[in-house]
């Protein structure tokens, strides 16, 4: 086995008119690795994946799988991957079983080996029950694991999932995610998702993309710690705001103290303490041994958004 | 190989598995009876498909091949299933050919079936065996070249009716370009004249199978095959 990346992807920029979709991007995915690739919508996510697939062309660098590259080798390249578009494209007139036949010829299985897939894939994708039925007639979460099924299906090395736990229901959500995780080793994966705790369940390492650049590539963990170094709290509290606030500062661990008054002598209060502490406690108990009414105490959590704004802006810092 | 017989396995399922195929023969055949009659009931009428297959050429190729073809690459552009399609290790032009043959089964299929016409024919007469076998030579030819345009106007939009009116226009002009040459003189008149499908089935249809006019017609159709694989292709340079 060579040292060798599974995809490199090296400068790749992409341009749909004068617009680049995505620019000077560069990265590598090692053999087995399964690599999360996060972003908002229309960060280019979909074009790396359809210039990895080989469905678009690269308007400048080169994409390279298992050495091969996505123009001058295209039919290698994709003999090699495996795709699940984000929209989970499917010929809603064909049977389950007759679909993944034909993406198995197509993909240039032998009979034998499309006969012994499809009952291996029905199995871990759990489409036993609809094996005969029209894939127009099947939910659309029984259609993603059809989409994933047909990736799946010809074994192959690298495996590109777009959004793949897009509009399915939460168990089909968990399921889907342990299968992705449990196809890393033996497949090469990159996943796309725009759902911060799904890189973090299913990932090895993150590529985290906006407007069509990298930002920043790191470890799950590590990226969690890089970002989350302080803890947000709000609360809601009634009873005379100054005496508040300075009660609330006074709690050790409070960095920083906010607020807004709202109706009935009540106000919301956002916190900042240090990473780590959970200071929910201390509040709750500082509030009411000060006889104020406590409404709400939550502590807050990073939406992506706010990830992002930080991560740009800290880029450009 | 193996690529277009699964390609064309599969579309021609589609075409059998939608009410389109039935409900467009069923009109096929509905007019060609109407046609066939309207040939042979009038005087002197000679036991021949040559008046059935003149009209239907003109008429229902013109209307029925890029009914055939317009599902084709639209509802594949539509659906995203091109998508998938072209990340297989399939050649475009393998796409592009089994599409074409899937249509082609189609439409002989439907010519299959006006057979019917010709042995009522030879039932009650006795008709001249060599201009049939010649004109339905014609046809094929005639509905190839026709659903080789089609298919490239359906490459040109995810929208099924524009696929099929541009696919129809397209066919229009080739059928019709003959009659601009009457308007005209000279060389242009004659090679807007040898440009018009109509012309060339009308020898086929003489019982006369002339090696120029199987050329036009296959040279037509593999103009416009290459044209829908470089239209397929070029999501590549676009």
């Amino acid at each position: 086995m060579s040292t060798q990346p599974m995809i490199e992807v090296d400068h790749l920029t992409k341009y749909y008119g004068d617009f680049p979709a995505i620019s000077d991007v560069t990265f590598n995915v090692a053999k087995g690795e399964v690599l999360g690739f996060l972003g908002p919508n229309a960060a280019g996510k979909t074009t790396t994946m359809r210039v990895i697939t080989g469905f678009l062309p690269p308007s400048q660098g080169t994409v390279r799988v298992a050495g091969y590259d996505v123009v001058a080798d295209s039919l290698e390249v994709r003999r090699l991957v495996g795709y699940m578009p984000e929209t989970v494209p499917l010929y809603t007139d064909m049977t389950v079983k007759d679909y993944l036949a034909f993406m198995g010829t197509i993909r240039g299985m032998s009979r034998k080996a499309i006969e012994r897939r499809k009952s291996e894939v029905t199995e871990v994708c759990h489409l036993e029950q609809y094996y005969g039925s029209l894939i127009g007639k099947l939910s659309k979460g029984f259609r993603q694991r059809v989409g994933i099924a047909q990736a799946i299906l010809h074994e192959p090395e690298v495996l590109v999932l777009d959004e793949p736990t897009i509009g399915i229901d939460p168990i089909q959500v968990v399921e889907t995610r342990q299968l992705i995780k449990s196809l890393g080793g033996q497949h090469t994966v990159i996943v796309s998702t725009h759902i911060l705790p799904e890189v973090s369940m299913i990932c090895e390492r993150v590529i985290i993309i906006h407007e069509g650049e990298i930002v920043t590539v790191d470890k799950p963990e590590n990226l969690a710690a890089r970002l989350e170094a302080t803890e947000h709290i709000n609360m809601e509290v009634r009873g005379p705001t100054a005496a508040v606030v300075n009660v609330l500062r006074s709690v050790p661990g409070v960095q920083d103290v906010s607020f807004s008054p709202q109706a009935d002598l009540k106000a919301r209060y956002a916190l900042v303490g240090r990473r780590g502490e959970d200071l929910r406690e201390a509040l709750a108990k500082a509030v009411v041994e000060h006889g104020w009414g406590l409404v709400e105490l939550a502590a807050v959590s990073m939406t992506l958004e706010q990830i992002f704004l930080r991560l740009t802006t800290a880029e450009e810092a | 190989m193996r690529n277009i017989r699964a390609i064309l396995r599969k579309e021609l399922g589609t075409y059998f598995a939608s009410p389109m195929a039935y409900i467009m023969a069923g009109v096929f055949l509905a007019l060609t009876g109407v046609f066939f009659v309207n040939s042979v009931d009038q005087p002197f009428a000679e036991a021949s498909v040559r008046g059935l297959l003149a009209t239907s050429s003109f008429f229902l190729l013109t209307l029925v091949s890029p009914l055939l073809t317009m599902r084709l690459f639209a509802e594949e552009q539509k659906l995203g299933t091109l998508e998938l399609l072209l990340t297989a290790p399939v050649r475009d032009y393998e796409v592009v050919v089994a599409k074409f043959l899937a249509s082609f089964v189609m439409l002989a299929s439907m010519a299959l079936a006006t057979l019917f016409y010709a042995a009522l024919l030879a039932y009650y007469a006795d008709p001249d065996l060599g201009p049939t076998f010649s004109a339905y030579v014609g046809f094929l030819l005639y509905g190839a070249a026709t659903l080789a345009m089609g298919l490239l106007a359906s490459t040109l939009s995810s929208n099924q009716i524009v696929a099929a009116v541009v696919g129809f226009g397209l066919i229009l002009v080739f059928t019709l370009v003959d009659q601009v040459s009457n308007i005209l003189s000279g060389t242009v008149a004659r090679v807007l004249e040898r440009l018009s499908l109509s012309a060339h089935f009308d020898a086929f249809n003489r019982g006369v199978i002339d090696t120029a006019d199987i050329a036009y017609f296959l040279i037509l159709m593999a103009v416009f095959l290459f044209l829908t694989i470089r239209s397929v292709e070029s999501r590549r340079w676009r």
